[in-house]
């Protein structure tokens, strides 16, 4: 009886502790407490670059600190209505029912979803590469090789039908894509040379390749600046809305590719293969698997999901070819990937915050002044709290997890 | 894997038989090349003029003029000759060295070739490439000090690029000593946060790097766009001015070409020096290099592991940001967004190119900066190939030295590993 007795305020209690234990402990809390501390920081920054603080401060340090805070609230603001809409507009676009001005009211949420696709790609292709123990820091030069033989595909190739077209295009795109990686990847498998340094200077010889490119043979005729001609029409991909609304068929794609890569990691032989790898390739060799395969496939899959972000820009969005026509998606997916704990549903999940990020800030750069380079210093927080979860727990004093997932991305120069 | 623990384990002076037939080989082809792509093509009697002052110097030297066809057959039988003289017995561990001489041979006929019948300044491309070599191999040095002591260091970049933007506020604030030492500090001070991300955090140093490219590449842009595009006088920092070495520069060919630089390039060969003493001659540089190779032994002897890596990381950091500063103070007189345009990059690769030493690392920079100044020139010698195409040889090469083609470097064994004590 006195057992029973006990028993409930026992239980009470260590509910309590369990929630507050789960709650310090779960990767998710570290995971939104690295966004809110970079948004934190992001604002400081601004307010720090400010001028109007600066002028505040000579009438007084509250001042100062109120118009730091109002620069920074407002940037915000500029941020969410770059990237979501302005709420209010967005409700009087519906209520009065013209089709043209709910399309501009919706526009900015369309707009983060495009800038999301490219994104989910890049992401994708660093997620399997992490899975498999590789550092695909390639993934930019791989969708430039992309978009190079999706726009190649979608010039030279005529007289095809859009359903035949479409997807011949993207797969070629892909290919080159796959191309790209599978250089790193067999040297990698081969001569034991290490894919970071690899995928860095296949980065440069696909930049300086589409320079070449566009100011040679892949010039549009007549033009006097290094960019491509157009993509046939029946290359491009179906856009839902009318003008301005740019949001097409590559979402929904990228969606897709997201389940194919979940299922084949988790699901599949081979996915058990790379992962096995990944963790631990000694172990793997011994216990029967072909590394130099796994590492040969990985890159090449890799490379294939960053060229499909190349021609998903190319066909989908720009349908041209231009000089650096991709600000970093590739770059960034070393984060976004990082962010998403290399799983396909986080890949999706921050990508779509990076792409509404991105979105915002093209908007926010216009009305609030703030340079859109704001976005990288959060990315670069964002992936520093992510990858030394210590920061974040020192500053927030939780607790660590017993079990320590650590997670190690990749290995000396040597390979091994 | 076992490839590469097979290789890593192999002597330097070993070289496999196959390496030894194929390097045989390509310098066959290299001589075939010069004879059929460039000596056959001249008419006989043509004559190249090699001009061997750069522009602008005072210490002169005649032009050199020669008949080009005879000159090229006389390289095609050398490299001829060296070809088969790899075949049949092999240069064993020169191997490289007679490589380096045939592919001089081979860019030398090239040159005289594209200008056949016309004259080329190539002091003026020599004074340019080692212009170009400062900034590659400053970045180098930066990572050999990184990785001798067994930390990976990709963030060379983003701490050149911080450095150059200080370099030109801070310089166009005060004046350009203050702005280099403000570039200095803040390259260190990006060197200890990657330090405290690798070493104490042990967070992977690939991403560390990482972060702070992007980082760089974020708040360098973002103070760019919102205060130096604005204020024209917060980006208009004076240059180092030129200065010849007093009896240096007047050697003849050699004076022009190394000695009538700024600051930045005399800087330069003191690091070289000063760095290569340091690591292979003191007490200070065998245990920094002891605890890149076997951490774990030289924490038993005694060496602070951890304290060593920390000085060398922000040592190297500092360093970076002088390369940094060279873009701004040295070079343009201002701060342009991503100005550094990969060029902490190829210091990476120089550094791979140059086997982690700081000479080899000096000598893979001045042979992308020649590549540089050669793109930048092969416009004007109108010989029909791309530039961007000798753009891409550094990065080329360094996936060739890489792959073990052209030799294994020996990097330090625990290059990248954090440590963990026991």
């Amino acid at each position: 009886m006195t057992n029973n007795e006990e028993q409930p305020q026992k239980v009470r209690k260590t509910f309590i502790q369990i929630f507050v234990e789960e709650v310090s402990t779960s990767p998710l809390t570290v995971t939104v407490l690295a966004i809110v501390s970079a948004l934190i920081l992001g604002g400081l920054l601004v307010a720090l670059t400010s001028e109007d603080v600066y002028a505040a401060w000579g009438e007084s340090p509250l001042a100062a600190i109120r118009t730091g805070l109002q620069a920074a609230w407002s940037t915000y603001v500029a941020l969410f209505e770059g990237a979501i809409g302005n709420p209010a507009r967005m409700i009087a676009a519906l209520q009065s029912g013209e089709a043209d001005e709910i399309r501009r009211a919706f526009n900015p949420f369309f707009e983060s979803l495009n800038q999301a696709t490219p994104y989910i790609f890049t992401g994708l292709a660093l997620a399997l590469g992490f899975r498999a123990g590789l550092f695909n820091i390639g993934a930019e030069g791989q969708l430039f090789i992309g978009a190079i033989f999706a726009v190649a595909a979608g010039i030279y190739i005529k007289g095809l039908p859009p359903i035949i077209h479409v997807p011949l295009a993207f797969l070629i795109g892909a290919l080159g894509g796959a191309l790209w990686g599978f250089i790193p990847g067999i040297l990698k498998a081969k001569t034991g040379a290490h894919e970071v340094i690899n995928t860095i200077m296949m980065n440069y010889i696909a930049f300086r390749l589409s320079e070449y490119l566009l100011r040679g043979p892949l010039q549009a005729p007549g033009s006097f600046v290094p960019i491509s001609a157009s993509i046939e029409e029946s290359a491009r991909l179906w856009k839902f809305f009318g003008d301005p609304v740019r949001f097409h068929m590559g979402f929904f794609i990228a969606l897709f590719m997201a389940w194919v890569v979940y299922w084949f990691l988790f699901k599949t032989r081979w996915g058990f293969d790379f992962r096995s790898v990944g963790v631990n390739p000694r172990a793997s060799r011994y216990s029967g698997m072909n590394i130099v395969v796994v590492t040969v496939l990985a890159m090449s899959m890799s490379g294939a999901l960053a060229g499909m972000a190349g021609a998903n820009e190319v066909l989908g969005v720009n349908h041209n070819l231009a000089v650096a026509f991709s600000s970093g998606y590739g770059f960034d997916a070393i984060a976004l990937a990082l962010l998403g704990k290399s799983h396909p549903l986080g890949v999706v999940l921050s990508a779509l915050l990076f792409g509404a990020l991105r979105s915002g800030a093209i908007q926010m750069q216009v009305s609030a002044g703030i340079p859109i380079d704001i976005i990288s210093v959060l990315q670069a927080f964002i992936l520093a709290f992510i990858a030394a979860p210590a920061i974040i727990r020192t500053i927030y004093r939780l607790k660590t997890p017993a079990v320590y997932e650590e997670g190690v991305y990749a290995r000396g120069w040597g390979g091994d | 894997m076992a490839t590469s623990e097979m290789t890593i384990t192999k002597t330097a002076d070993y070289v496999s038989p196959t390496r030894q037939r194929v390097m045989g080989i390509l310098f066959l082809v290299i001589a075939f090349a010069i004879w059929y792509f460039f000596s056959r093509s001249l008419e006989p009697g043509i004559q190249t003029t090699f001009v061997l002052t750069p522009g602008g110097s005072e210490t002169q030297v005649p032009d050199w003029t020669f008949t080009t066809a005879p000159i090229l057959n006389i390289f095609a039988i050398m490299c001829a000759i060296l070809g088969g003289a790899q075949l049949a017995r092999g240069f064993g561990s020169r191997t490289n060295l007679v490589l380096a001489w045939v592919v001089g041979l081979f860019v030398f006929s090239f040159l005289a070739w594209a200008t056949a019948d016309s004259s080329l300044n190539v002091g003026g491309l020599l004074r340019s490439s080692v212009g170009f070599a400062v900034p590659i191999t400053i970045g180098a040095l930066s990572g050999v000090l990184c990785e001798r002591s067994g930390v990976v260091n990709i963030a060379i970049e983003g701490m050149m690029l911080t450095g150059a933007m200080i370099g030109a506020l801070i310089g166009s604030l005060t004046n350009s000593w203050i702005g280099l030492f403000a570039a200095v500090a803040t390259g260190g001070l990006l060197g200890l946060v990657h330090a405290v991300f690798s070493i104490k955090y042990k967070t992977d140093q690939i991403i560390s790097g990482t972060v702070i490219n992007i980082f760089a590449v974020g708040i360098t842009s973002f103070i760019s766009a919102r205060f130096l595009q604005k204020y024209q006088d917060l980006n208009n920092p004076d240059i180092f001015p030129v200065w010849d070495v007093p009896v240096l520069s007047k050697i003849p060919f050699i004076g022009p070409i190394l000695f009538e630089h700024n600051l930045f390039v005399y800087a330069l060969f003191i690091f070289l020096i000063v760095l290569h003493i340091g690591l292979f001659y003191t007490r200070w540089g065998l245990r920094l290099r002891s605890v890149g190779e076997h951490p774990k032994a030289a924490d038993t002897l005694g060496i602070n592991v951890f304290r060593t890596r920390y000085m060398a990381v922000i040592l190297g950091g500092m360093m970076a940001g002088f390369g940094g500063a060279y873009f701004t103070l040295g070079s343009v007189g201002r701060f342009d967004e991503v100005m550094t345009a990969g060029r902490g990059f190829i210091g990476l690769a120089a550094m791979i190119f140059g086997n982690w030493m700081p000479f080899g690392a000096f000598g893979a920079g001045l042979l992308f900066g020649f590549t540089n100044s050669l793109a930048a020139k092969v416009a004007i010698l109108g010989v029909n190939i791309p530039s961007e195409v000798l753009l891409m040889a550094p990065y080329i090469a360094t996936m060739i030295v890489l792959a073990g083609v052209v030799g294994r470097g020996q990097m330090p064994a625990a290059d990248g590993k954090p440590y963990e004590k026991e």
